[in-house]
């Protein structure tokens, strides 16, 4: 009797278990079937042509459903930057100053998404001020998108790109892209 | 006041004993559920329905997210984006259409093995009415989701079939236009039978499949010789150990476990349908466009509905939608026109034998015919099917009355 | 053992009811029509043609068949080929309802006999010529060529050329581009009748894409003038191959006045080849599920294989002793 009842448990415990490995595929399906579309992936592409846009004037595009914020950079913004980034991090380098920019041709351009890091809300540019202010928390970015006021944890997010002669492919990744990733510059968006 | 000891664990067996009863729900519901020993696999149709109604529920869901109850957008969205898009999109539109079209078999194999076995008199009524109720529920189901691709068959099946409710010579065209929302099936058409399908009719199969189940409790599941015993003695022969002797067994586990064996079996041939021949649940014409403006050289219903739309057919208007309408209706009278006492499997009980392949026979032919083309022989047969079944329903109270008690 | 019985005859009525409702119904629906295997020999036309015209099919066909026995030239029809390249070029406009293809492909997809039919008589080739009545209004787009090319040798050399020429690596959709697109979309394919849907944008100011709008004006004066020449707009072939079985598309293809007599459609003249490579991708674009389908099958069959073994032994272990 006792022999009896463990092999019926076995035989049902056998099924049971069977029968939630087939439950693991038909989730998977289903986790597949969540997933982006394909044409939604493939549409994440935008092509910007670098050479429309003028200095310290604010261009919004849009990569992916979100805000991209373009800023070609003055001659007297370049400068600016340099006392913004000895500010906050101590070094002076030009280099380093010019980490956040994207080089096109000879200009520099900050591309970045126009979404404030804290929560998600769109900044708003001051071109006297040459300074981004979300109005959801008061949040304060300079003309690179670096941070310089808190309360958002780090600097504008910069899409991935790819630099194509004048042109700059919004979704792909370049080098110049995953050498910012590699130095801490900006995170995957 | 029910007690609640303050020391129990939260969620522990007793804690949770005291707050739902979870030993006697147990109990009543599968444990010491009793059903007869004495059936066969037919058995476990009403299981393989259920499972069936649960699996076009869970594809239907995933069919949900991606479509669009929207004249131009819900074809594409069926055909290109669930087909070629989503993931696995393809699987659940196949699924559900298999789905829909075999559980109708399941569902006529189910009544007939209701018919042939006597289980729907002598306390069992109320079981058979509810199962019927749950019939034309499931044709209101099939019909909604059948508009729902938006293609030829969709529209053209709309068009008919929601005219039948002019009612011939009475014209009643605002009837029809109240039922479309439009002169013709167009966007709100499409959007109130997606709710239907979506909504409306899916909860009241839930609500009358739960009534269907209650419905069984008391007169007990019938048996393969429709034989009356005493299920609390049996049950008590159970419970003492005498598995063998008793009349009974457990719904759960034994019950089940074969339910579960025959479900397999089932699902076996319903995924070999999903995968390797699915095109009988899809018509070739649906997968046309909606054209007001073309009518396709043939329509017809899908499988299950050609009996009866081959009982309209060969008439003239106004007396076909009568058949129509008696085609119908008639089955939900069943219980009440044979009227022998006896509950006993069919091949027992004299003319009732014959009437029962007849019927059965006929309604095979009624089928045939309704796909077929209406003309020459093709138009003869179904007519005088058309009547054969009217005819057999007729008899059936006359030679049940005349039926020795077993 | 019982059981096995009963289980026979709901199996039986099942698969008579199957019977009854698919192959026996649909057989009856649509007579059957046989195809002629790809082989343009004019058989079908002779056959098909009304009594008055059986003589000039016949003459035709016949003429055809002498021209297909001539060696062709491919150099000298290159040189003869300059005459079609006028209309048959990359970007031609349409001309009389229809633009002309650019026979890119020409060779490898289209058969010998039907190039050489098509150049001696478009109409008779194509098997449409009962759209262009004696003494009637409009004539064949492709007309002229019949006072072009006229020696059969010059007929000869052309195809030659063709065949040696504007032949090579064809994929699928290259084939159904040269051979249906100019009159049939597919927009699961995202083509119109002018080719591929180029990639436009909207403008971010107005959220409207000037580019597709008026991409989509283009197609519509196409689709117009289409349907204007042929009396219909040709339907879109998206998921034609579900709409129509294969049996059908092949015969329809090789000959559409055989399934639906007084069809505007011409006869493609597509070969073995040009067949299988169009079939291909009506197939990609009407049923991409195909190979998934294929691949997860087994695997959920053997999956409810097995459950049922182990559902068979859990069952026999729990009615033990109740027998």
């Amino acid at each position: 009797m006792a022999n009896d009842t463990k092999r019926r448990d076995f035989m049902g415990m056998a099924l049971g278990g069977f029968t939630a490995l087939g439950g693991l595929g038909a989730l998977y399906a289903m986790k597949r079937t969540w997933d982006p579309l394909p044409s939604v992936k493939a549409a994440g592409f935008t092509t910007l042509d670098m050479t429309i846009y003028k200095e310290n004037e604010l261009a919004v595009e849009k990569w992916r459903g979100k805000p991209i914020f373009v800023l070609k950079q003055s001659k007297e913004m370049l400068d600016t930057e340099n006392k913004n980034m000895s500010l906050l991090t101590g070094k002076t380098t030009e280099a380093m100053d010019k980490k956040r920019l994207i080089k096109v041709g000879d200009a520099y351009y900050m591309v970045c998404v126009g979404l404030c890091t804290h929560l998600g809300c769109i900044p708003g540019y001051t071109p006297e001020d040459k300074s981004f202010l979300c109005a959801c928390h008061g949040g304060m970015y300079d003309d690179t998108g670096m941070v310089t006021k808190s309360p958002p944890p780090r600097g504008l997010d910069i899409p991935p790109f790819k630099i194509d002669g004048t042109k700059l492919v919004l979704g792909e990744e370049g080098p110049e892209y995953k050498k910012m990733l590699a130095d801490g510059i900006t995170m995957p968006v | 006041m029910a007690h609640f000891d303050e020391n129990a664990k939260p969620f522990s067996h007793k804690w949770m004993n005291e707050r739902l009863a979870v030993d006697t729900l147990k109990r009543v519901l599968s444990t010491e559920y009793w059903i007869p020993k004495n059936i066969n696999f037919l058995w476990a149709m009403g299981m393989v329905l259920a499972a069936t109604f649960g699996v076009l529920l869970i594809s239907g869901i995933f069919l949900l997210m991606y479509y669009q109850p929207n004249t131009h957008l819900a074809f594409d969205s069926v055909n290109y984006t669930i087909m070629s898009e989503v993931g696995y999109g393809w699987l659940w539109r196949h699924v559900h259409a298999v789905g829909a079209s075999v559980v109708f078999l399941i569902i006529y194999i189910h009544m007939f093995t209701g018919i042939y076995y006597g289980s729907y008199k002598r306390g069992r009524e109320l079981i058979w009415l509810s199962g019927m109720l749950l019939f034309v529920l499931f044709s209101a189901e099939a019909f909604s989701g059948y508009m729902l691709p938006w293609g030829q068959m969709s529209y053209w099946a709309g068009m008919v079939i929601t005219n039948l409710f002019s009612g011939g010579s009475l014209h009643a065209n605002g009837l029809v236009e109240w039922i479309r929302g439009d002169y013709v099936p167009g966007q709100a058409f499409l959007n109130r039978f997606f709710m239907l399908h979506v909504l409306l009719v899916p909860l009241a199969i839930i609500g009358v499949i739960v009534l269907h189940f209650g419905t069984l409790r008391i007169p007990h599941v019938n048996n393969q010789e429709g034989e009356e015993f005493d299920f609390e003695e049996s049950a008590e022969m159970y419970k003492a150990g005498d598995v063998k002797h008793s009349k009974v067994i457990p719904f759960s586990p034994v019950f089940l476990s074969k339910d579960i064996f025959v479900m397999g079996i089932y699902f076996i041939i319903f995924f070999y349908l999903v995968f390797y021949h699915f095109e009988f649940a899809m018509d070739p014409v649906n997968f046309d466009p909606a054209n007001g403006l073309k009518t396709p050289t043939h329509i017809y219903p899908e499988w299950y509905f050609l009996w009866s739309y081959e009982i309209l057919r060969p008439f003239s208007t106004n007396v076909g939608l009568i058949a129509f309408a008696f085609a119908q209706m008639i089955f939900f009278f069943l219980p009440f026109l044979d009227r022998s006492p006896n509950v006993a499997p069919a091949k027992r009980r004299g003319l009732f034998n014959l009437w029962f392949w007849a019927l059965l026979i006929d309604m095979i032919v009624l089928t045939f015919m309704g796909k077929l083309p209406p003309e020459g022989i093709w138009s003869t047969v179904g007519f005088v099917a058309a009547l054969t079944f009217i005819g057999l329903w007729i008899l059936l109270p006359i030679i049940t009355i005349k039926e020795k008690k077993l | 053992m019982k059981e096995l019985k009963i289980f026979g005859i709901v199996a039986v009525f099942t698969l008579i009811l199957y019977w009854g409702v698919e192959p026996f119904a649909h057989s009856q629906m649509h007579k059957h029509v046989e195809g002629h295997g790809l082989v343009y020999d004019g058989k079908a036309d002779i056959k098909e043609a009304s009594k008055d015209r059986k003589e000039i099919e016949k003459k035709f066909w016949n003429d055809v068949a002498q021209i297909s026995k001539l060696k062709g030239d491919p150099v000298a029809g290159e040189a003869t080929f300059a005459m079609c390249a006028g209309c048959h070029m990359k970007g031609a406009a349409n001309m009389g309802g229809v633009t002309p293809p650019s026979l890119d492909h020409a060779g490898a997809i289209y058969d010998k006999n039907f190039l050489i039919a098509l150049i001696k008589d478009p109409a008779l080739a194509t098997n449409v010529a009962h759209k262009y009545p004696v003494g009637g209004t409009i004539a064949h787009p492709m007309g002229p060529v019949m006072t072009m090319v006229t020696a059969p040798q010059d007929i000869a050399n052309v195809v030659a050329y063709l065949k040696a020429k504007k032949a090579g690596e064809v994929t699928p959709k290259e084939a159904y581009i040269e051979a249906c697109s100019r009159c049939h979309a597919n927009r699961y394919g995202h083509l119109t009748q002018l080719g591929e849907i180029p990639k436009t944008k909207s403008n971010i100011k107005t959220g409207q894409d000037i580019g597709a709008l008026k991409y989509k004006e283009k197609v519509a004066e196409e689709q117009a003038s289409l349907a204007e020449y042929l009396g219909t707009l040709p339907p879109d072939l998206s998921i034609m191959i579900r709409a129509r079985n294969e049996h059908f598309m092949h015969v329809f293809v090789e000959n559409p006045q055989s399934e639906l007599p007084g069809t505007a459609m011409p006869r493609t003249g597509l070969d073995k080849e040009g067949m299988e490579k169009v079939m291909a991708y009506l197939e990609k674009t009407g049923d991409p599920s195909k190979p998934k389908r294929e691949a997860v099958g087994p695997w959920v069959l053997l999956f409810f294989f097995i459950f049922s073994i182990l559902a068979y032994l859990w069952k026999k272990s729990m009615w033990k002793g109740h027998h």
